[in-house]
């Protein structure tokens, strides 16, 4: 085949369906060698599903894979491995009591005993080659996020990959450990290797990428130079319509404190300090955005508030209106039902939806029950009310759902997202915690969920957004929080701080390099 | 398209989940399931040297062929029934209570205490009614052993619940050699209980059946209508959502665990006082384990246990028939009810997944 080498991968006619779902529909995808190329699309687009085929995860149904311009047969990892396809995937697959060498070197075939000294030299050499930095001896549970994923890359380089794969790999950095990604990212393509990767950022698509091929519902729309198109091209070719990407902050004088927390300090299941002093307030009308790399103890704090994790020291004050008689209490160690019953209107949206949120079996009018049921007299349940709300919710949320009585975990991300947060809002809360409300929803629906988000501030409640995508809490948010190892590096003012000074602060706790580190904000 | 060259080096088998199924075809494949363990149940009745029809027709006479047979079938359908139920509550809330066997004897001790030695005290109905109460109260304490200790310090139920089954199983061979020891027997066995306390008959079987209906309503009631059963729903599909809804998971775990127990501990009576009339320990003979089977086949639907039930104890009546009528030894007749059963959990895994052989496309509706 002439000028099939040119390519490191090509697939053809590619089709991959689960059940009665498409995942993949006639794909083609075409990896130059020496190249970077983004794969673009939506939650649910098919990305991974179509990556998967290639590390020998998945097997299509239709097609045929072309590798290095051979017809190719991937039944497994393996197979993939030897063709020089190397995987790193969103979660990290390491041995934490084991160093960055040891795990690198992990399954590789080689002698019954390992010179660590000789291993540990290899992998520092490979790792100065293309600028990372990284300390061969480490152990992995003395790691970072962006370490760990470094080991992940490394770990495929050492095995002799020229075609990687990384998928989201920027979900979990600091816009600063981004940039040295893709600084890294762009060494490798000098030395040759071809590389895909999976993404819905686009202005990292249009930093780091040479074209950009996108996926919509499965099927493939096309491919673009990326010196040749815009935000505003590739976010069409990917929702399939023009969109405008402005997030709106409307201007809501704000209200009074609802929440105050002091001196906040918890333990982890280890027993180090999983949050540390911390203290904010949160006012009604307004979205105090919470910025942090994941597991600064975002998580402890929500849970916290909400009554689900134990603190050791510190304080939360909750002041609102029950039935317009005014309620002032410290609701610091009470449990979920014990605030509800000192009619305390919070509402918490978590992390894990289907795992906390929400019961992935149960049908909707099952789930909006879950927060009403006590309230019903006498032994037995009362679903007709709860019917009537989830009918409500599906209408008003524009939730696809072939009906109230289909379990939640049928549904699509940003569906289950939908009933979660519709649910909570219904309690008409004063103050709303969510925790990474949008993660793994497409672009209408995260832009839904904002707008739920706004509403409910203009209704003069407290929301308070834990979020992971620094662009969106600096557009949506009247201030941020930012934390690091559990402590508060500071509260500032979207409007007055950059991007990447909200990222150093989420490195270096205390290090008010803003200067508006304080809680003073002008509203 | 020219796909050919892939799929040749296709593997041989794949396993896909399906996404829904119509209960036709469910139906369709539960039946066709059946009918093929009933051939190669047959194949070890032709090795044996037997003629498969009338073996199997004599099972089912064994069963229903008169009033006598039909009895016995409901007296072996009446303590798995309620013991399904009894565990369906532990098990709807992914709580491994597979200490039927244990809760059933301690139920059959608690009710002996009373029906054996206090029965020239109290006219029949109260002593009755003590044997049910002293029964229930003794069976749910040990159930709710296990869920103080998984609630408080997290220990597994699974090893928890059968440890205490031998516990049980211990503790009757200890009355039987000793302090109940039926005065003047040579071997060590219980006393009988007195006639005038055994369970009146009702159309030919003791009452447990009509308690039995009732229960399967009921527990289906409180399984759909109630807080409480919603709580265990709840509980059984994520702890964590519990806790975030105001749960108290522990609670629920002992309050249901109880009466998982509860009902376990009046299988022990009914089986003490309307069918043995004596202690032994055979009284629990299997059904706490049988009992799981029933719950499991019947999707922990009260109304699917009193047909799996009935089934089953179709089955086993029809194995003794075979036993006395075709000289099939007991461990033959066994090996059937296994060889059906087994085919009808298995047949599960066809409703759920799908096989797609080397080379065979995937059709969709």
């Amino acid at each position: 085949m002439s000028g099939a080498a040119e390519y490191a991968v090509k697939m053809h006619h590619v089709t991959k369906t689960f059940g009665k779902v498409t995942a993949n529909k006639d794909v083609n995808l075409e990896l130059r060698k020496g190249e970077i190329l983004a794969l673009l699309g939506e939650n649910g687009s098919g990305k991974t599903t179509l990556m998967n085929m290639l590390s020998g995860i998945y097997f299509p149904d239709h097609g045929e894979i072309y590798v290095k311009g051979e017809e190719v047969t991937i039944r497994s990892p393996k197979d993939s491995f030897t063709l020089g396809i190397g995987m790193i995937h969103q979660h990290f697959k390491l041995v934490d009591v084991l160093t960055a060498a040891e795990n690198i070197v992990l399954g590789m075939e080689g002698k019954a005993t390992v010179n660590r000294r000789e291993i540990n030299k290899k992998v520092r050499e490979l790792a100065e080659k293309y600028g990372f930095d990284l300390e061969p001896s480490k152990k992995i549970y003395n790691m970072s996020v962006s370490e760990k994923q470094t080991v992940e890359i490394l770990k495929v380089l050492y095995k002799g990959a020229d075609i990687l794969i990384l998928d989201e790999p920027t979900a979990v950095l600091t816009p600063q450990e981004t940039d040295r990604l893709f600084a890294v990212l762009r060494n490798m393509k000098k030395d040759g290797k071809s590389i895909i990767i999976i993404t819905h950022k686009l202005n990292e698509v249009l930093a780091i990428s040479d074209r950009v091929a996108i996926l919509r519902k499965g099927e493939y729309i096309g491919v673009v130079n990326t010196s040749e198109t815009d935000q505003t091209q590739l976010t069409e070719m990917m929702v399939g319509r023009p969109i405008s990407l402005e997030i709106e902050r409307p201007l809501v004088e704000r209200g009074e404190k609802r929440l105050q927390v002091i001196d906040l300090t918890c333990l982890n299941g280890d027993g180090v300090k999983a949050l540390d002093n911390v203290s904010f307030e949160a006012y009604g009308g307004e979205i105090l955005g919470i910025a942090g790399i994941a597991g600064s103890g975002q998580k402890e704090l929500c849970e916290i508030i909400a009554g689900l994790y134990p603190s050791i020291g510190g304080s939360v004050l909750y002041s609102g209106n029950h039935e317009g008689v005014p309620v002032q209490e410290r609701i610091l160690g009470l449990k979920p039902d014990e605030i509800v019953k000192k009619g305390i209107s919070m509402a918490f949206v978590p992390e894990d939806r289907l795992g906390m949120g929400l019961v992935a079996g149960m049908d909707m009018t099952d789930n909006v029950m879950l927060r009403s049921y006590k309230s019903n007299k006498g032994i037995f349940v009362d679903r007709r009310n709860p019917k009537e709300l989830a009918e409500r919710l599906v209408d008003e949320l524009e939730i696809v759902t072939p009906g109230v009585d289909t379990p939640v975990g049928r549904l699509s991300g940003g569906n289950v997202q939908k009933v979660l947060l519709g649910r909570e809002i219904a309690c008409h809360p004063s103050v709303l915690i969510v925790a990474y409300p949008v993660r793994g929803l497409d672009i209408n629906s995260s832009y839904r969920i904002y707008d739920l988000l706004n509403e409910q501030k203009k209704k003069g409640v407290a929301v308070i957004f834990i979020g992971e995508d620094l662009d969106v809490l600096m557009q949506l948010s009247d201030r941020i929080m930012v934390m690091c190892g559990g402590k508060v590096s500071g509260i500032v003012d979207p409007r007055e701080v950059t991007k990447e000074d909200i990222g150093l602060m989420m490195i270096h706790a205390g290090d008010p390099k803003s200067g508006s580190g304080n809680e003073e904000v002008t509203a | 398209m020219s796909a050919h060259s892939t799929q040749a080096k296709e593997p041989f088998l794949r396993m896909v989940r399906r996404d829904a199924i119509s209960s036709r075809k469910s139906w369709g494949i539960r039946a066709a399931a059946f009918l093929l363990s009933l051939v190669t149940g047959g194949i070890v009745i032709l090795l044996l040297g037997h003629n498969p029809i009338s073996v199997y027709f004599s099972m089912v006479k064994g069963a229903w062929g008169s009033q006598t047979v039909i009895y016995e079938t409901i007296k072996i359908a009446v303590p798995l029934l309620i013991t399904a139920i009894g565990i369906s509550f532990a098990f709807k809330m992914k709580f491994w209570n597979i200490g039927g066997e244990g809760q059933i004897l301690v139920g059959a001790v608690a009710a002996g205490a009373f029906g054996l030695f206090t029965a020239h005290i109290f006219p029949k109905l109260p002593l009755v009614l003590l044997m049910m109460l002293a029964a229930i109260v003794a069976g749910g304490l040990y159930g709710l052993l296990p869920a103080v200790c998984k609630s408080k310090w997290g220990t597994n139920e699974t090893l928890f619940t059968l440890m205490l089954n031998y516990i049980a199983l211990a503790f009757i061979k200890y009355l039987m050699n000793g302090p109940w020891k039926a005065p003047g027997s040579s071997y060590p066995k219980i006393a009988m209980l007195v006639p005038g306390a055994r369970l009146t008959k009702v159309l030919g079987v003791h009452w447990g059946w009509i308690l039995a209906l009732v229960l399967v309503v009921a527990s289906y009631i409180y399984f759909n209508r109630t807080k409480q059963g919603y709580e265990i729903s709840v509980v059984g599909e994520s702890n964590n959502t519990a806790r975030y809804a105001g749960i108290n998971v522990g609670k629920v775990f002992r309050r249901t665990m109880f009466l998982s127990g509860a009902l376990c501990g009046l299988v022990g009576m009914l089986q003490f006082a309307g069918s043995d009339y004596t202690i032994t320990e055979g009284t629990a003979g299997g059904v706490g384990f049988t009992a799981i089977t029933v719950a499991w086949l019947a999707k922990m639907n009260p109304f699917g246990m009193l047909v799996v039930s009935v089934f089953i104890a179709m089955l086993e009546r029809g194995s003794n028939a075979i036993q006395t009528q075709f000289k099939i030894p007991a461990s033959a007749a066994d090996l059937l009810i296994g060889i059906i059963l087994f085919f009808m959990l298995g047949c599960e895994f066809f409703i759920s997944y799908r096989l797609i052989g080397r080379g065979k496309e995937e059709h969709h509706a």
